[in-house]
Formats: structure tokens, sequence, C-alpha cells
């Protein structure tokens, strides 16, 4: 009680919740890019993606309490790459009119199976992921804050 | 003895999908007479996954992913993380009235589907006509392995697009109604 070093380790869930976080949020991060990149391979996509990602960063505010999520990816970022999914993903589809109409298909197909095929897909699929996972972030932060600003 | 007599009730579908029906009902009265919200979370996350399994079974991976982290992960977390305290329950005359129409809803909405269900075709039988077309030509024509992102990403971009709004005009407005200083 007298003189504790870590300030962080006050607020949030206990030292187990703490440990086993630190190991496990950066490989639910990654796996939510790989079902994002691989979206047109395997199952998944641009959606169940985003929803991975962004529970990582729920993850990690319900573990270590919101100060340290907030440093990670705040509310305003949060805002911001969902409004730039959504940019990106309008331009890839007026970016078709180039070859004749919404939404065309004007990438090289590539071969079957590899990563880099299919054209526009892994893009809108990208697109996607942050607008999914960046919005679902920003609404938690502002029904979290919500409630702490209403006790005040 | 009593398994022959199910599986003539049931004929020729698979026995899983029946006792997955079975547990999700289960699992869904446990959500709705539970007094505990935490527990009755839990229990709607059990239907939720009930269902996720159905749709693995019935051969669609991508809606399983999707139900299983929106529908268990996205909901337990989200609750847990945002309400503290059981919501209040309506009592006496009001509860009366509440079950009355709940129940006059349900008349309703059975004898709606029966009159609707009848005219669907056979379970797993479906007419393919604009499926069988995109299940020929998907991969030529997009390069795209996995058929259900390039129906939803090119064959049926528009509605993708119409999805992406919706979301973006949601996420803006709880924004707008959830932040904590108003300005003027």
């Amino acid at each position: 009680m007298s003189n504790k070093p870590i300030k962080s380790n006050e607020k949030g869930m206990t030292l187990i919740v703490k440990t086993i976080t630190r190991f496990t949020v950066g490989l639910i991060l990654l796996f939510g890019i790989y079902i994002v990149l691989h979206g047109h391979l395997s199952p998944g996509g641009g959606f169940a993606g985003g929803v991975i990602i962004a529970l990582s960063f729920i993850h990690l505010m319900l573990a270590f309490g919101k100060e340290v999520a907030l440093k990670k990816l705040s509310q305003s970022m949060a805002s911001f790459f969902e409004s730039l999914g959504a940019i990106i993903f309008i331009s890839i589809a007026v970016l078709g009119f180039l070859g004749g109409y919404f939404f065309l298909n004007f990438l090289n197909k590539g071969e079957a199976f590899q990563l880099f095929s299919a054209g526009i897909i892994p893009l809108a699929n990208i697109a996607i992921g942050f607008k999914v996972g960046a919005g679902l972030f920003a609404v938690l932060l502002g029904l979290v804050l919500l409630k702490i600003g209403g006790k005040e | 003895m009593f398994l022959e007599w199910v599986a003539s009730l049931i004929g020729e579908e698979p026995i899983e999908l029946y006792i997955l029906l079975v547990f999700m009902i289960a699992a869904a009265i446990i959500a709705v007479e539970i007094e505990d919200l935490l527990s009755s979370i839990v229990a709607v996350g059990a239907v939720g996954l009930g269902l996720s399994i159905t749709f693995l079974t019935l051969k669609a991976p991508d809606l399983a992913i999707v139900q299983l982290v929106v529908e268990i992960l996205c909901l337990i977390i989200l609750i847990r993380a945002t309400i503290k305290r059981d919501i209040t329950q309506v009592k006496g005359r009001q509860r009366f009235i509440t079950i009355l129409t709940s129940l006059t809803f349900i008349v309703l909405f059975l004898v709606l589907a029966w009159s609707s269900l009848k005219n669907l075709p056979e379970f797993g039988y479906p007419i393919m006509k604009v499926a069988k077309n995109y299940l020929g030509e998907g991969l030529a024509r997009t390069g795209a392995t996995n058929l259900v992102t390039s129906v939803i990403l090119d064959f049926r971009a528009y509605d993708t697009l119409g999805e992406v709004t919706v979301l973006f005009a949601a996420i803006i407005g709880a924004l707008a109604v959830l932040r904590k200083i108003g300005r003027k």
C-alpha cells in the first residue's frame, strides 16, 4: 500500500487476467487481420474479421481499464478509421467507372488460391474490416464513457 | 425402439439439427425465465452457439463464424462492459397486459408463418436458378475461391454498399447520441 511503482495495476481486473491478456491480445488481433486478408480464400471476411479486431481492443479495455485501451486507439482515431473504411469502399466502387460501371472488378483476377488474387475483393474486404472494427470499438467506447460521465 | 420411433417421426433429415433445435429452445426459455441478468445473457449466448453449430452442420462456415463472433462474444462483452445492475421488471396489471399482448402476437405470428411456410420449397432442396449460375461461373468471373465473398463483394456488391451505409449511419447516430458534452 505504501509505494506502488506501477500505477496501471490499480485499475482493471486481477493479475491473472492481465497476464493472460498480455499473451493473448496480440494473437487475437493477428487472427482478426488474417480473417480479413484471407476473406476471398477461406471462410470469413471483412465483417467477421473486423469484429474480431474490435474485440481485441475491447478485451484490452476490460482487463486493464479504459485508459490503456484509449492510449492504443482513442475515440477520435476510431471514428477516423471508420470513416476511412467507408471512403475506401466507396472509392473502390467509383473507380469501377474506369472500365465501365459501378463496382466493376477492374483489377487483374490473378491465380486462384493465391493471396493476391480476385481483383478488388480483398481491397473491399480490408475497407470493410477497418469500418466494422473501428465502428464497433467507437460505439462501445461511447457507451462506457457515457456511463462514467453519468455517474459523476 | 424409441429411437426408431423418433427416426420415423423426423424422416430423412439429419437428427443433429433436431437436437440442436431442442437445445436452443431450452436455452431461450431459460434466458427469458431466469432472474439474474448475467446468467440470462449466458443463456442467450448458448442459443447463439447452437445456431452457429447448426450453420456448420448445414455447411455454411462463413455464417457460423459471423454468428459465433457477433452473437456470443459481442453480446456478452457489450453487456458485461456496459451494464452492471438488473433491469426493473413490470408488475401487477401492466404484467397482465404484457402477457396478453405477447400471446396475441405469438398466435398471429404462428398463423401467418404456417400459411406462408406451406408454399416454400422443401428443406434442403431449393430452386437454385440464380445460385446455379453463381456456383458455376463464380471462380472464373471473380477469381475468388470463397464463393460467399465473391457473391457479397462482386455479384451483389450493391447490397453490401447498402449494409455498409446502414452501419455507418447507425454508428454516427450512436456516437451523436452517446457523446458526453453537447455542442451548441
